[in-house]
């Protein structure tokens, strides 16, 4: 159990929607993910897909069953905790970027780290390294509105990994991306995995699956099938 | 300690870019806010001027000095009953100072309100007041130019005068008094001497427009059936409450009181001033000071109605932010940063306005910004600040971060 960083067993979220109506989001999700994988989570809308997403992410918490990330339960932690968790250990990328219109490239790659505690040089110092590590670094002083599409989720990306995180938790990173610019980001995150990154990948898109080397079908909030990806899309970079 | 440092710097941050953002908002909301400093801070300032106005004119009455009158400065009671009573004589003046152990010098005062004139300078309701010698000893008044009443022009009944600084502004703008004879409606006086300016509250109560003749040939000229004050300087003022006690006596005795008759006269003091004047001061200061506070108060309001705006407008920036691992406080403190912010900045705007108009107010009463009222007047802006953006700035920790992240 030692390089398990995701433990999930029996996770269920209800949402009381008011009156008698209860909605059943997951129904008894149990999942493993070891370090360094690169896991897809698949399934189509209503599946349960972005409400395992947020609990894995720590933005939720499970109406019961146990979730152990890096050994400790998070099912027991306060805001606080949690919070610290979501800071240092996760790294989420949205579909929609979600970046900081008024700052830019650089204040949005340092936020996690001010959030951490880092004194204001060290910031600087690791969001400028991480822009070039994805390949922005003569872009830091850009705004969000200064940037394509593919450039903002780069620097969603590299906000993401700026604190060194135990997951990368992607939610339909290239949904509001061109092919080509999709294709490209992908590559990136290819990349990512093979310098030794645990990728969390949530779509709905089959052929976006299938970068990843595992994946998780979610159907009516469970999980139908747990399997390798046979036919993997990949890319030779230098 | 150092991490709040860092959050109060990022958060400070983030305020000013959300307020210049916004400028015409933040112009708009911060106005409520300048508008209350400006009336608070302007309020603040009238009343400690017209405090200090009024210590200056009770200043101008001496800690030390007792005055013996028919009437009372201060009373509940009708005045026809002091209107009946006897006058106080000149006769007494030379027994008091006989008898008195512990005043060392007396003086009495009648007064009447005329018309002077030099040449064609004219000035009307001027104090002229009968004194002797004495009064320069018995009085808080000092003199800057010439001198007083001898002893034998105040016997001689001659026809010498002291006069004020608004007399002298009056009547010799241009030239110096001393060894000029003005007219008291028609009367003669030589002026001898000059009394230093005193000011007041609206000029009551000074000394400024006095005009101090001996007061046999004031008894000559204006009538001898006349009201005397009579002034006691006390030697030493710890001896105050007995030299009071001392003067009644010899009063009673002068009088032909029994014992057990009331006093028909009154033995006043500055104190009696200070006294009254100050339980009104107080409660007009604390009205004032309310009502003016409301505007405040209503600047407060309108900067929370618009923190609460701000943070539904950020809902989905305070999601992002908890999702990088913002905590519950760090929003607070965020929120409460940026309302802190908009209402130092209407309150240093206040204090600039407040000052300039305090000078102009001062033309016509008497007004003087104390330095105390500055940094009141920040803290004021900074606790408001405070209390209203906390009830914007919890809602937004306490926000759901997934349901933050939806908001469109």
């Amino acid at each position: 159990m030692d390089n398990t960083t995701i433990h999930l067993e029996q996770i269920t979220k209800v949402y009381d929607m008011g009156g008698a109506e209860e909605v059943h989001a997951l129904r008894g999700v149990s999942l493993n993910i070891q370090k360094n994988e690169y896991v897809a989570i698949m399934g189509p809308s209503g599946s349960g897909k972005s409400t395992l997403m947020n609990i894995i992410g720590c933005l939720d918490t499970p109406s019961s069953g146990l979730y152990q990330f890096n050994g400790a339960n998070v099912s027991d932690m306060n805001d606080n905790e949690l919070a610290k968790i979501r800071n240092k250990e996760i790294g989420f990328v949205f579909q929609t970027f979600n970046l900081l219109a008024r700052s830019d490239a650089l204040h949005n790659v340092e936020l996690p780290l001010i959030y951490a505690g880092f004194p204001s040089a060290e910031r600087k110092r690791r969001a400028k390294q991480t822009l070039e590590h994805v390949q922005l670094g003569d872009r830091a002083h850009h705004k969000p509105n200064e940037l394509s599409g593919g450039q903002r989720q780069r620097v969603a990306i590299a906000r993401a990994l700026v604190t060194d995180p135990s997951i990368i938790l992607a939610d339909e990173p290239t949904g509001n991306l061109d092919s080509k610019t999709g294709e490209e980001i992908m590559a990136l995150f290819e990349d990512l995995h093979r310098q030794g990154n645990t990728i969390i990948l949530v779509t709905h898109e089959a052929d976006i699956a299938a970068h990843a080397h595992r994946v998780n079908r979610l159907r009516d909030g469970k999980i139908e099938r747990d399997e390798e990806v046979t036919k993997r899309i990949s890319y030779a970079t230098a | 300690m150092k991490y709040f440092l860092t959050e109060l710097r990022e958060g400070l941050a983030i305020s000013f870019r959300a307020i210049r953002a916004n400028k015409m908002r933040s112009v708009l909301t911060t106005l409520g806010i300048v508008i209350g400093i400006v009336s608070v801070t302007l309020m603040a300032t009238a009343i400690e001027g017209v405090n200090r106005a009024f210590d200056k004119s009770a200043a101008a009455f001496g800690t030390d000095v007792l005055y013996i009158q028919k009437f009372p400065w201060v009373s509940n009671e009708d005045w026809m009953v002091f209107r009946n009573r006897r006058n106080i004589e000149l006769s007494y003046v030379d027994k008091i100072e006989r008898r008195a152990t512990l005043v060392d010098a007396v003086a009495p005062a009648v007064l009447t309100f005329r018309q002077i004139n030099f040449g064609n300078n004219l000035m009307e309701g001027a104090v002229v007041t009968g004194t002797t010698y004495s009064y320069i000893s018995a009085a808080g008044v000092t003199l800057v130019d010439g001198r007083f009443f001898t002893a034998e022009e105040s016997n001689g009944a001659r026809p010498v005068c002291v006069v004020g600084s608004s007399v002298v502004e009056n009547l010799f703008p241009r030239e110096d008094p001393i060894g000029k004879t003005l007219r008291v409606v028609g009367h003669p006086y030589t002026i001898i001497g000059v009394l230093e300016k005193q000011g007041g509250l609206f000029g009551t109560f000074t000394a400024d427009s006095r005009v101090y003749v001996p007061i046999k040939s004031f008894l000559a000229v204006f009538g001898s059936r006349r009201d005397v004050t009579i002034q006691a300087r006390v030697a030493n003022i710890k001896w105050m409450e007995d030299a009071k006690i001392e003067i009644e006596g010899i009063m009673r005795q002068l009088r032909g009181l029994a014992p057990g008759q009331p006093n028909d006269f009154n033995i006043n003091q500055q104190e009696i001033l200070t006294e009254t004047f100050g339980p009104i001061s107080m409660t007009i200061a604390a009205i004032g000071l309310f009502i003016t506070g409301l505007s405040l108060f209503v600047g407060g309001i309108g900067i929370m109605n618009i923190m609460f705006v701000s943070v539904t407008e950020r809902t989905k920036e305070i999601g992002i932010r908890k999702a990088i691992g913002a905590r519950r406080r760090t929003i607070l403190l965020q929120f409460l940063t940026e309302s802190a912010a908009l209402c130092l900045i209407g309150g240093f705007l206040g204090l600039m306005i407040a000052f300039p108009l305090s000078k102009i107010i001062d033309e016509f009463l008497p007004t003087s910004m104390p330095f105390s009222v500055v940094f009141i007047a920040i803290g004021i802006s900074l606790v408001v600040g405070v209390i209203s953006g906390f009830l914007p700035a919890y809602r937004a920790a306490r926000m759901d971060p997934v349901e933050a992240l939806r908001y469109e």
